[in-house]
């Protein structure tokens, strides 16, 4: 009976490859016109000396990365990127765990809150950042309000939130962290669905406290759930430019630019399409490894 | 039994406070745009006011001058347009192409599902230069079909990701037993497996249009003139007229735009979170 399954499903599938082919390959074709293609395109541009509204361009080598090299906001913009991506993921990674534990269970209006929760996720990003321009406003913020309020600062002494380098800098990872940490939550909620219930209650039953529990069973049983979302958080914060374009446009200063923002700044606002080309190019081997580490998260899932 | 009492009403007020404290961190920004956009100006603009409560009357005036002073509802109508025909585009080249990776049999149906799914990793950030050249070489600059040419870039991968795990879910026993009856693998494909597969159908639908909604590098890049914005690029850009800030209507813009773009991922976030979590959990 099986091998004859087996047959009928050979005969089905063997019947068919120019079927699939057919079905496959536009997709595959888009993918490579615009999504290969640029991307070789980039590098093409990154050796050259392109600019908007200029048709000629020659090969340069390594000119582009050279001159790249030496500018201090290049260094700046790269030093903020690993800042804003290696921290806000702490931020969002200890703040989801915490998040996800006490979802976990049901109660009255769970739904709601987990609506609220998930807004800066949800809601576009560029959208949510205007808000928080306007909370973090250099006359009329709120937290100024606040702290004057509580007489921390007098009136008018409070420092500008946006217009300070590290001030802004920490407005720029706090904000990353907050649109982060809903999507960070409700990954590790479905992880901890996952987990059968009766290994933590077993746990208890043999005496151990709540938080011995969760440090040392179900966190370390969620650990290819909490890679998941530890490798996604860092691809969207380390490639996002939409914060730090709202929020400060890479000021004061260019001292809170970052890798695809100075790009931007160089290659469209600057018309130096080769620059701009060049910079994005450093984006690549942080790609690389994360990838890398997606497909072994993956493939040790399979194995188990 | 008192102590343990004692014990579990002290959880819950911890668990109260917890989410107390990061559900206000979380949903501030969006209060702050609900109370903004009523506020008169006179209010918002004072130092010395309360900025929690209404210190003067609320107002519509913010409302009335987005709807009839802005290009608010064009850039929504543009955002509606773009959304559905990218929707389009991504159903026809993603679920014909997820199907067939999913009955593919072998290694190279997986292989180039994981390749497919990798190029979702490739961030606009890194196409946004090339790209600019292409779509300035198609005459496509300020253009809404310039979006909708790029868009597919990053809704195509995940989709395809998305209905593989959904078709995979589909007994294959059920086709088989369809093509003994007569139906050719593409006429199975159009008439049995489409029709149950519309909730995830459906899902790619959403996820699609919320992205599009969401994008904002290429926008930025690509459109220029003021009437061919989307809603995440008109609203930080043009709401602003020089160094004033109409932060009324600029925060009712947000929140308006935001909510039912909150609300359409919402429903259907579980089914998304599956899509990125494949593997990882058993």
């Amino acid at each position: 009976m099986a091998v004859a399954r087996n047959k009928i499903k050979s005969i089905g599938a063997a019947q068919s490859p120019l079927l699939g082919a057919a079905m496959f390959s536009p997709a595959v074709l888009y993918i490579l016109l615009l999504v290969a293609g640029p991307f070789c395109l980039a590098i093409f541009y990154a050796f050259s000396d392109a600019r908007i509204g200029n048709s000629e361009m020659h090969f340069v080598g390594l000119e582009n990365f050279r001159s790249i090299l030496q500018s201090p906001s290049f260094r700046i913009a790269i030093r903020n990127s690993l800042i804003f991506t290696i921290c806000s993921q702490i931020v969002v990674i200890v703040g989801a765990n915490i998040l996800a534990i006490s979802l976990e269970n049901t109660f009255r209006g769970r739904g709601l809150i987990r609506f609220l929760i998930l807004l800066p996720w949800v809601a576009p990003i560029a959208l949510g950042a205007i808000g928080w321009k306007w909370i973090l406003d250099s006359i009329y913020s709120v937290i100024t309000w606040i702290l004057v309020a509580v007489h921390i600062y007098k009136p008018f002494s409070a420092p500008m939130w946006l217009g300070e380098p590290s001030l802004a800098i920490t407005s720029v990872l706090l904000v990353h962290s907050w649109r982060l940490m809903p999507f960070s939550t409700v990954i590790l909620l479905a992880g901890r669905t996952a987990i059968p219930k009766d290994i933590p209650e077993a746990a208890a039953v043999d005496g151990a406290g709540f938080w011995r529990t969760q440090l040392q069973i179900v966190i370390p049983m969620m650990r290819p759930i909490i890679s998941v979302a530890v490798l996604f958080g860092l691809i969207f914060t380390f490639t996002d430019m939409t914060v730090v374009y709202i929020l400060t446009a890479g000021g004061p200063f260019d001292s809170t630019q970052t890798l695809p923002s100075l790009a931007f700044a160089m290659g469209i606002q600057g018309s130096d399409l080769a620059a701009g080309a060049a910079i994005s190019l450093f984006l690549v081997p942080v790609l690389v490894i994360i990838a890398y580490f997606m497909l072994r998260v993956a493939h040790r899932a399979e194995v188990n | 039994m008192a102590r343990g009492m004692s014990r579990s009403i002290w959880g819950k007020l911890v668990h109260v406070l917890v989410l107390a404290t990061f559900t206000i961190l979380l949903a501030f920004p969006f209060y702050w745009m609900l109370i903004t956009s009523f506020k008169q100006n006179v209010d918002l603009y004072t130092m010395e006011n309360n900025p929690f409560i209404f210190n003067a009357k609320p107002t519509l005036d913010h409302l009335k001058f987005l709807f009839t002073e802005t290009r608010f509802v064009r850039w929504l109508g543009n955002t509606a347009f773009v959304g559905v025909v990218v929707v389009a585009i991504t159903l026809l080249l993603a679920v014909p192409a997820a199907y067939s990776l999913a009955r593919l049999s072998g290694r190279w149906g997986e292989r180039l599902g994981i390749g497919i799914f990798l190029t979702y990793l490739i961030p606009p950030t890194l196409l946004f230069i090339p790209l600019s050249r292409v779509v300035a070489y198609l005459g496509l600059q300020d253009s809404l079909w310039a979006l909708i040419l790029v868009y597919p870039t990053f809704t195509v991968p995940f989709s395809i990701w998305l209905l593989m795990g959904f078709f995979k879910s589909i007994p294959k026993e059920l086709e088989d037993a369809a093509m003994v009856d007569g139906l050719t693998r593409f006429g199975a494909f159009v008439k049995l497996v489409i029709p149950i597969s519309v909730s995830g159908i459906l899902t790619v639908v959403i996820f699609t249009f919320t992205l599009v909604t969401q994008e904002f590098v290429y926008a930025l890049t690509f459109i220029s003139s003021e009437s061919n914005q989307m809603i995440g690029t008109g609203i930080p850009i043009f709401l602003v007229r020089g160094d004033v800030y109409y932060w009324g209507a600029l925060m009712a813009a947000c929140l308006i735009a935001s909510l039912p773009i909150a609300f359409m991922y919402n429903l259907f976030l579980d089914r998304f979170i599956a899509g990125f979590t494949v593997g990882a959990i058993k």
